[in-house]
């Protein structure tokens, strides 16, 4: 059993209250922080940790409120990351439905450290009854003494705020965010200049994800060096796991980064191995932008070694043979399942959601959206594979944000691997109606887990 | 023309003064969730023009927010509209099947209202809730695992509720 950080007590009876989470020793890094500790103080305790920011990117924490500016008389702001959108990705939500109080602590130190007294929440604006619980949660800490003015007499002022989006992928791009908390489109913008010197209304700004917030509050309870022992290598801590697809246990889990893949997949602890008695046939392990790896690359590296569920172990091999953490949206196929099919629904997902500044993701994700919807319904050409190619590759990386790659990498990856699945459709569009490619050789060598309970 | 009541208008004040002096356009997108809600569903050109007069900027303002997020109707839609995710992990447990029996049940295609006005169907990429897959939206509220059965208890719900409102 894995260490809990951060959702130890998220099944506590009545911890979305304010008493309940008190009594099981919450605010208490508030107390630390404020009391004992000056803000630059805090960001060095969150450097130590090594907490890498958990929206996707994987960016040193500290290092980034380290970036802030601090121009004399300039006010600068705290933004919360809460416009999870990530297909595959639900793990914030589950933080702030269970536990908010969490999030509204980290918040507070957070915004301690940084020196914001007007710190926002952006939400994504369909999860509506969220904001509901988020208010309260904030109101209870405001009639406690956590928030308002001179917070536990240290002179220190705080607010937080909840803002809804309005559906809309591209606003969990920092800039895109910013964009929209100022009440316009969630056009990115180009940086430099970044948000640490000129964001929100063109002051400096942090923004961070609700999961690299709530760590704030271990980290300061036990110590940055102390949080830093947990987990391997430079992915220290803990980090949720959002489990979907074809398993047996979906759900939100939280993991120390030292287990494998194929532990995380077959053992009842998490997603309790494929569901209906299927085999493994692929899998997205960090959110649909990072590339999908067949069974045989997912669980053992292209050295051989066990994949392991942390940053560098996923990543090993590049994108030829690896794929991403990211969000940690962990989507599973199992062998019934369709890359072609899947891979399309992700590129609908993309040109869907291009916010359409640039050329290539605006028009490349509608072509390429077009050509995947031909080879799905047989209509397509053994050309149209190369032509995917050349155009996922003219995205990537000619784009001012990153949904260009995020859009890009998911299709690369599919005709990487998957390439045989492609030209089967096209061969043989009419087979390709009725039944499915199947699981192939890149197929599970069958897992010793799996083995062991079938 | 229609107005926000006097205890919406507050709550607009309220959120106006989340702001630094004079950036109360960022109140914009919490602005037109409220004015949805409180003019049938949707967003006409008259009430984008209401809340730009509210918030002090130019209509073109409101309108290329309007037309930029998903979640702002340009035209009215039904009394409950079904949101159905349809992207990959939806996908994969089943959402096409789902989304093809509320069209028959509902005898309409993805985009269109009964002509009772009751119900809209709308396909809607990711909401966050891929665990609990297949899923829609409805009002404030997610409906997760969704079946057929569940699709036809949600209909006879919404029925009832839309005779015992009226």
């Amino acid at each position: 059993m894995g260490r809990k950080l951060l959702l130890e007590k998220a099944h506590v009876p009545g911890i979305r209250n304010y008493d309940v989470y008190r009594r099981e020793g919450g605010y208490r890094s508030v107390e630390k922080a404020l009391k004992t500790m000056s803000p630059d103080q805090v960001t060095e305790e969150v450097k130590k940790s090594g907490l890498r920011g958990r929206g996707g990117a994987g960016f040193p924490a500290g290092m980034k409120w380290s970036f802030l500016a601090k121009p004399e008389g300039v006010p600068r702001y705290l933004v919360c990351n809460a416009d999870e959108s990530e297909p595959g990705t639900f793990k914030d939500r589950y933080l702030m439905e269970f536990i908010p109080h969490l999030l509204v602590e980290g918040l507070i130190v957070a915004s301690y450290a940084l020196g914001s007294g007007r710190t926002f929440i952006y939400i994504r604006g369909e999860y509506a009854w969220i904001v509901d619980i988020l208010e309260q949660a904030i109101a209870e800490a405001k009639q406690n003494g956590w928030l308002g003015k001179n917070i536990l007499g240290t002179g220190f002022d705080c607010e937080i705020y909840v803002q809804r989006g309005a559906g809309a992928y591209i606003c969990g791009e920092e800039t895109a965010l910013i964009e929209s908390l100022e009440g316009k489109r969630g056009n990115p913008r180009i940086k430099p200049p970044f948000p640490a010197v000129k964001g929100l209304w063109d002051c400096p700004t942090v923004v961070n994800n609700v999961e690299t917030i709530a760590a704030v509050v271990p980290i300061i309870n036990i110590t940055g060096e102390e949080y830093a022992k947990i987990g391997v290598g430079k992915s220290t801590g803990t980090k949720l796991i959002s489990a979907c697809g074809n398993i047996n246990k979906p759900g939100v889990y939280e993991i120390d980064m030292t287990i494998s893949v194929e532990e995380f997949i077959y053992s009842d602890e998490y997603c309790g191995g494929i569901a209906h008695g299927k085999r493994l046939k692929a899998c997205i392990p960090g959110g649909s932008s990072v590339p999908i790896l067949p069974a045989n690359l997912l669980l053992k590296t292209a050295k051989g070694e066990n994949r392991m569920m942390n940053y560098e172990s996923l990543s090993d091999g590049g994108f030829a043979t690896g794929t991403m953490m990211g969000s940690g949206g962990f989507i599973v196929l199992d062998e019934d399942q369709c890359v072609v099919r899947h891979t399309l629904t992700l590129a609908r997902f993309y040109r869907h959601e291009s916010c359409g500044q640039c050329s290539p993701c605006r028009e490349g994700t509608g072509w390429m959206e077009k050509i995947l919807k031909n080879i799905e319904y047989g209509k397509g050409k053994k050309s149209d594979i190369d032509l995917l190619w050349d155009i996922q590759r003219k995205i990537e990386g000619n784009t001012i944000c990153p949904l260009g790659d995020a859009a890009a990498w998911p299709v690369a990856a599919a005709i990487r691997h998957f390439r045989d699945e492609f030209e089967w459709h096209v061969q043989y569009p009419n087979a390709a109606q009725n039944r499915n490619y199947g699981i192939a050789h890149y197929a599970d060598p069958l897992p010793a887990a799996a083995a062991k309970t079938s | 023309m229609a107005q926000f009541s006097a205890e919406k208008l507050a709550k607009v004040n309220e959120i106006i003064a989340r702001y630094p002096q004079g950036k109360q356009k960022s109140a914009l997108i919490p602005v037109l969730h409220i004015a949805q809600e409180e003019f049938g569903g949707w967003l006409s050109a008259e009430t984008m023009d209401y809340v730009a007069s509210i918030l002090k900027i130019e209509p073109i303002e409101v309108y290329e927010v309007a037309t930029f997020y998903s979640m702002y109707n340009l035209k009215p839609v039904g009394k409950y509209v079904f949101e159905v995710c349809q992207t990959g992990p939806c996908m994969l447990n089943g959402s096409d099947d789902i989304i093809e029996y509320i069209k028959n049940k509902l005898g309409i295609k993805v985009g269109e209202t009964t002509a009772d006005g009751l119900f809209t169907l709308k396909t809607v990429e990711c909401l966050g809730a891929c665990g609990y897959a297949p899923m829609m939206q409805l009002g404030k509220h997610y409906r997760e695992h969704l079946t057929k059965e569940k699709i036809d208890a949600i209909i006879d719900e919404c029925e009832r509720n839309a005779v015992t409102n009226n």
